[in-house]
């Protein structure tokens, strides 16, 4: 641990609440139909979609049509995706002729249980990666399969947010908004804009957009290195801000083309967290009470610096078991090296690292720019956790806010009939079915993490199994020891979060993880998203319960205190089985001086 | 508890039961053991899973039992099954003595019914001796005095005063003729003098009496919304726990493989910590709760038709209260006299108790009673020979002739005239005052008399009851708005409801008003609490949330509320609201308390299960014993005092339950703090030293040998 690293961290924590506000402001102008800047621009634009596609976004929608037409999106784009992946062999663009009869030696067959995982993964806006982009999938597939759901899957986990904050600031009301409407406005206003500018400064600070072939350099020792080249720089900006995570290259924020500068890193960090920070005003603003959307901020900011605390400690203490060999880990006051330097960019030093590991678990993004597996046993459980939650803390794109929401009326049931009334949050009184719908959210993340991780753990397949080549699904895990069992753990708490990052060291190519944790994406957004959309669609009939003083505050430190420690019991206490034999063993282990 | 020195309800002679005594345990005992029943268990989830764990657990210990496994791992596995069984006998234990004082006041009821007879007319006068459970609506009975009322009904002929003591616990007789508003009759009650014909008016089953013994038996008793929706929440808790404990099987058994060393789970500590982690505290004392909220209300003599309304109570955003009986004591009294200039107040002082000495009305007696503060020693009426005015219609004016002295006392504009007219003056101030008073809400009486002209005003005024300030502040404070009613007119209302210290007011109020008022105020999303007894009030009590009829009141009223108070005390409506507010708080923080105990529970079975997990050389316990931090003896000993303190915590809250937790009025804000403090940080503590201490004692008796 160092100052400098602290004081970068606090920097972080503070530009970032500089930024909820305007951004939350101009959101809530965006979703409420107002005027903005942008409009002369846009506007022609936006009324030309709508008269294309024939879409009437004055048309209100009821909470099930509004899932339904969410869902069918959702569909069609998966199906697309997958015809893409399973036709590239005979569609253009296909250069290195990927999945045909000319493919190069090393590439990877495109299997219809892969291509069903890589379909679900990016509907999900996950971006769970089985395979190796540069040698499974043809520049088409990369383009107009995938990076067309970088865009549409953060919109569409906006457009959910949106209806459930509906659902608690209108009264009386039936339809939760027009889910096309939220749709082409969010991506309109919101994501294009900010992409324009974003990417042009991360091509200013040096990441490659660019069509030219792989250079070919020579290094000192005279061997040759290929440098991949490619339209990086607009990718990067929607894999940030989507909160996406699939990175151009596989060392994705790592990579100095991806990655270049301290200051492209601090920025990269800040757009991960941009839009859900700015979601909890537009809920206050929405629900005309913005210190609720401060109090929801605050909670996400507690957890959050408790996570990136234990994190970085965790990392500058390192491992025991190289200062046993005499070795210097002690952490230089500005170098922020040492400590635990295994997976990490030097660049960044592990101030920088243990941040946006923290971060990028926090939100469900999974861009790295270090190596998670090669965390410190308690280092790698802040990222898991995180997952765990809920995607709760920031979160997904929309999705972060109304699984905190979901939290928010969970504590407000439990400890709402404290104050002896009947439970309400923000004017709304919390009954049978909004509960039911905040178990089943909670019950659908827990279900997938705990059952397919225990699958994972014991299935006893033959050898030479067609549904898992290594035979037992145990097999898969390349390291031994608790290690191993954190790897399955994390890769379906990864899926079911719709994260995307990996403790890589688990061989998931196979029919039976391509198959399991396809599944655990779909369940973790959707089984969780349609709960929400149905809690939205119960609470808009609600009557507005005016505040008074007997009512159960849900402003205050309190009930952030309160709110944190039902996410904790309920969201950590469900897997603190699991973590206990996978990074907490690991742990203890370690400070044996074994390592696995 | 509710704070009894405020509480304004008179105490009722009807024999209170308490809770604890012999013949309820003993039933609540058998009862424990007849709620095992698995159809009689399903309505509570959390319960089912524990009752379920214990079954598995009993077969697996017979069949150990039949397999020659050691005896100390027969004594853990005989330990736990038989603490998994108390834990449920507890929940039931629970439920069933909280229904114990319903049920032997309902026996007693249902006794006094079942050996009543009647008369049955058969045709005029021709009568036949049938037991009461018999009769069919439209039948006519004759009773005479010391018979008991068989069954509801209408008088359609004789007068008769009547005990109504077995409902109402009023013992003072009550006067019921036919034809009227006192023409109804409550079967069950007593005839003291002279005879009735009643027609019945229900049929057999739906009488008051048998609403009664359905109520406070909970036979009638349905789940409240939030007790369902708390419910699915517990149920929902419990599933993920399932799941949770389900997968750690597996997850051993990866261990197991990796580490080398330990056994995967078995089933007697993984249904173990099945049963510690799901919320039995609050899952095993629910429904008593309920029912003690019930029992509560019913113990303050008001029947709440339906627990939801009693739910309601604790949610009341806005309390309408009848001005007259609620917050005044119903008669003006005077407090004031305000002499005329030149006249000394115990001039006026005399006057007006000379003219008020016949005046027998409450206002007359107070008059009285005030002027002998001045040293005026109340007279005998034959000691002044004099001649007494009494108040006419066509005066408008009371007083007293004396020789040819005429004093007069009325309202101002009739004794300004009768001092014109004896060519007197009408004082300036004294019309200000007269103005003042009215203004004030108080009601001016001018006295005057022939030869001095104008004496000067009493100040009239209706009496606040006292210590309602308080209250209503206390209301305030929970967030409660008072709203007061009366027929006034605004400037009188205005001054009273002040002076009560009343949030609004409703004055020249009309039945439609009072709808309106209601409306708005759940137009806006507030719940309303009202009172009322008469036909008019119906449609109001209908629509408030909450409805308290007065049984005093008519039968449209009565059935038009969901609650009845049997004393007819409409100040009893806060005590209904507080009641409310500490069933729902009682509920919120039991469960808070259960949630966070999980905590503890954690901290000591994962040690215990995973403690030999990962073995390295020469160690007796793996690396995952180091998270038994409260140094527990030994994971048998540590399981077991989870499941015991588990079971224990659910005896030791029952009179809690009951009770209610302890409740003061206070703001949200404050309520939350205090109850989160005592509840939700208690509830993470206690069981860290109560586990302890029973490991403690378990590792003392050796009921944990050999590991």
């Amino acid at each position: 641990m160092t100052l400098v690293g602290w004081i970068q961290i606090a920097l972080y924590c503070l530009v970032l609440l500089l930024l909820t506000k305007p951004m939350g402001v101009y959101m809530t102008r965006v979703m409420e139909g107002e005027k903005t800047l942008l409009e002369p621009m846009l506007k022609p634009l936006e009324r030309l979609i709508y008269k294309l596609s024939g879409v009437k976004p004055e048309e209100e929608m009821h909470w099930s049509t509004y899932a339904y037409a969410l869902l069918a999106f959702s569909l069609v784009g998966a199906l697309f995706t997958y015809a893409i992946l399973r036709l590239q062999g005979v569609l253009p663009l296909n250069p290195m002729g990927f999945s045909t009869a000319a493919a190069p030696s090393y590439a990877t067959a495109m299997t219809p249980d892969l291509a069903f995982n890589t379909a679900m993964s990016f509907t999900t806006n996950t971006n769970w990666q089985s395979y190796s982009g540069e040698n499974t999938l043809s520049y088409l597939s990369q383009m107009l399969g995938l990076a067309y759901h970088n865009w549409v899957s953060a919109a569409v986990g906006m457009a959910a947010c949106l209806a459930l904050i509906r659902g608690f600031a209108r009264r009386s009301a039936k339809t939760v908004g027009n889910f096309w409407q939220d749709l082409v406005r969010s991506l309109l206003y919101i994501f294009f804009p900010i992409m324009f500018a974003y990417s042009l400064f991360l091509v200013s600070q040096g990441v490659v957009q660019n069509f030219s072939p792989y250079t070919v350099a020579s290094t000192i020792e005279g061997e040759k290195q290929i440098i991949p080249q490619g339209p990086v720089g607009s990718q990067e900006a929607i894999k940030m801000l989507g909160i996406n995570g699939g990175g151009f290259f596989n060392a994705n924020s790592a990579h100095p083309f991806e990655n270049p500068t301290p200051f492209s890193n601090f920025v990269e960090m800040l757009s991960i967290f941009i839009l859900p920070a700015g979601l909890t005003y537009v809920f206050g603003k929405m629900v005309k009470d913005t210190r609720q959307g401060w109090a929801l901020l605050s909670t996400m900011y507690v957890l959050f610096i408790i996570g990136i605390i234990i994190c970085y400690c965790s990392e500058s203490f390192g491992n025991p078991n190289i200062s046993a060999q005499n070795v210097e880990t002690s952490t230089k006051i500005l170098g922020d090296l040492g400590g635990n330097m295994e997976g990490k960019e030097v660049r960044f030093g592990l101030a920088n690292s243990a941040l946006f590991a923290t971060i990028t678990s926090a939100a469900s993004c999974g861009a790295v720019n270090c190596m998670h597996d090669s965390l410190t046993p308690l280092g790698g459980l802040v990222p898991l956790l995180n997952i765990q939650l809920g995607e709760i803390v920031f979160g997904g794109v929309g999705s972060g806010l109304y699984g905190m929401l979901i939290f928010a009326i969970l504590t407000v049931f439990i400890a709402g009939l404290m104050v002896g009334r009947t439970p309400e949050y923000v004017g709304k009184k919390i009954e049978q079915k909004d509960v039911k719908m905040a178990m089943l959210f909670v019950l659908a993340g827990s279900f997938s993490i705990l059952v397919f991780t225990a699958l994972g753990g014991v299935c006893e397949l033959p050898a030479k199994c067609p549904l898992n080549s290594p035979g037992a699904t145990y097999n898969n895990v390349n390291n031994a020891g608790p290690h191993g069992f954190s790897e399955i753990l994390y890769c379906f708490s990864s899926c079911t979060g719709n994260n995307g990052s990996a403790f890589a060291g688990l061989t998931c190519n196979t029919p039976f993880y391509n198959l399991t944790s396809g599944l655990a994406m779909l369940i973790g957004r959707f089984l969780m998203m349609i709960p929400a959309l149905a809690l939205a669609g119960s609470l808009v009939q609600k009557k507005y319960v005016p505040p008074s003083r007997g009512t159960f505050p849900t402003h205050t430190w309190l009930f952030v205190g309160l709110l944190i420690s039902v996410i904790l019991i309920v969201g950590a206490l469900t897997f603190f089985p699991a973590l206990t034999l996978g990074p907490i063993v690991e742990h203890f282990i370690m400070h044996t001086l074994k390592v696995f | 508890m509710i704070n009894d020195d405020l509480s304004l309800v008179p105490k009722t002679q009807r024999k209170k039961i308490s809770l604890f005594q012999k013949s309820i345990i003993m039933r609540a005992l058998k009862d424990s053991i007849v709620k095992l029943n698995p159809t009689l268990m399903a309505k509570n989830p959390v319960m089912m899973v524990v009752e379920a764990g214990s079954l598995i657990t009993t077969v697996l210990f017979f069949r150990d039992l039949t397999i020659g496994t050691p005896a100390n791992v027969l004594l853990f596995e005989g330990q736990i099954t038989l603490w998994l069984w108390f834990t449920v006998l507890f929940a039931n234990f629970a439920e069933a003595i909280a229904e114990g004082r319903g049920k032997a006041q309902a026996e007693t009821l249902r006794k006094s019914r079942q050996e009543t007879t009647a008369q049955r007319e058969i045709c005029k006068d021709k009568y036949e001796t049938v037991s009461a459970t018999t009769l069919q609506k439209g039948d006519i009975v004759f009773v005479k005095a010391g018979e008991l009322i068989p069954c509801d009904g209408e008088i359609i002929e004789g007068v008769a005063t009547v005990n109504e003591s077995a409902i109402t616990g009023e013992s003072a007789p009550v006067i019921r003729e036919s034809g009227g508003d006192r023409s109804a009759v409550t079967g069950g009650t007593t005839v003291l003098s002279d005879w009735l014909r009643i027609k019945m008016t229900v049929q057999p089953g739906e009488t008051f009496i048998d609403h009664m013994i359905a109520l406070v038996e909970g036979a009638q008793r349905q789940k409240t919304p939030n007790e369902i929706a708390l419910n699915i929440l517990l149920a929902g808790l419990t599933i993920i726990f399932l799941l949770v404990v389900v997968a750690l099987l597996p997850f051993s058994i990866f261990a197991v493989r990796a580490g080398g060393s330990g056994q995967p789970s078995d089933m007697f500590s993984l249904i173990a910590l099945l049963v510690c982690l799901i919320p039995t505290t609050i899952g095993g004392l629910l429904s008593a709760i309920g029912i003690a909220g019930m029992d509560r209300v019913l113990q303050h003599n008001v029947l709440a038709m339906s627990g939801k309304a009693i739910e309601a109570a604790g949610d009341v955003d806005t309390l309408l209260l009848d001005k007259t009986g609620t917050i005044t004591l119903g008669n003006r009294q005077a407090v004031q006299f305000i002499p005329a200039a030149g006249i000394s107040e115990k001039i006026l002082a005399d006057a007006a108790q000379l003219s008020s000495l016949a005046d027998e009305t409450p206002e007359g007696r107070s008059i009285v009673s005030l002027a002998k503060q001045f040293g005026l020693r109340e007279r005998e009426l034959s000691s002044v020979k004099a001649k007494f005015i009494s108040f006419s219609a066509h005066t408008k004016m009371s007083g007293v002739d004396l020789n040819k002295k005429q004093i007069r006392k009325g309202s101002a504009d009739v004794i300004y005239n009768f001092v014109r007219e004896q060519a007197k003056n009408v004082p300036i101030e004294i019309e200000k005052e007269v103005e003042q008073i009215a203004q004030a809400g108080g009601t001016p009486l001018v006295v005057a008399d022939n030869v001095r002209g104008l004496l000067g005003v009493i100040y009239l005024k209706d009496v606040v009851k006292g210590g309602l300030k308080e209250r209503f502040a206390h209301l305030r404070e929970m967030g409660i708005r008072t709203v007061m009613i009366t027929g006034d007119n605004p400037l009188t209302a205005a001054a009273i409801a002040s002076e009560a210290g009343l949030d609004d007011y409703l004055a020249e109020a009309t039945p439609e008003k009072k709808m309106q008022l209601i409306r708005k105020e759940q137009e806006g999303g507030r719940l309303v609490a009202m009172t009322g007894d008469g036909t008019n009030d119906a449609p109001a009590l209908a629509a408030a949330d909450v409805g308290l009829a007065m049984n005093t009141g008519t039968q449209t009223a009565k059935e038009a509320g969901n609650m009845i108070d049997l004393d007819s005390n409409p100040t009893k409506l806060i005590e209904v609201v507080q009641i409310g507010k500490q069933l729902l708080m009682t509920r919120g923080s039991l469960t808070t308390f259960s949630i966070a105990n999980d905590v503890a529970k954690y901290f000591t079975i994962l040690p215990a299960m995973f403690g030999g997990l990962y073995l390295t050389h020469n160690t007796n316990h793996g690396p995952l014993w180091s998270l038994n931090i409260m140094g527990l003896h030994s994971p048998n000993s540590a399981i077991l005092a989870a499941v015991i303190f588990n079971a224990l915590i659910i005896i030791a809250l029952i009179p809690l339950a009951l009770r209610g937790i302890s409740y003061s009025p206070m703001n949200a804000q404050s309520l939350l703090q205090r109850n989160l403090f005592i509840y939700g940080i208690g509830g993470l503590i206690i069981p860290f030293f109560g586990i302890q201490l029973i490991d403690k004692i378990i590792v003392m008796f050796g009921l944990a040998p050999f590991s």
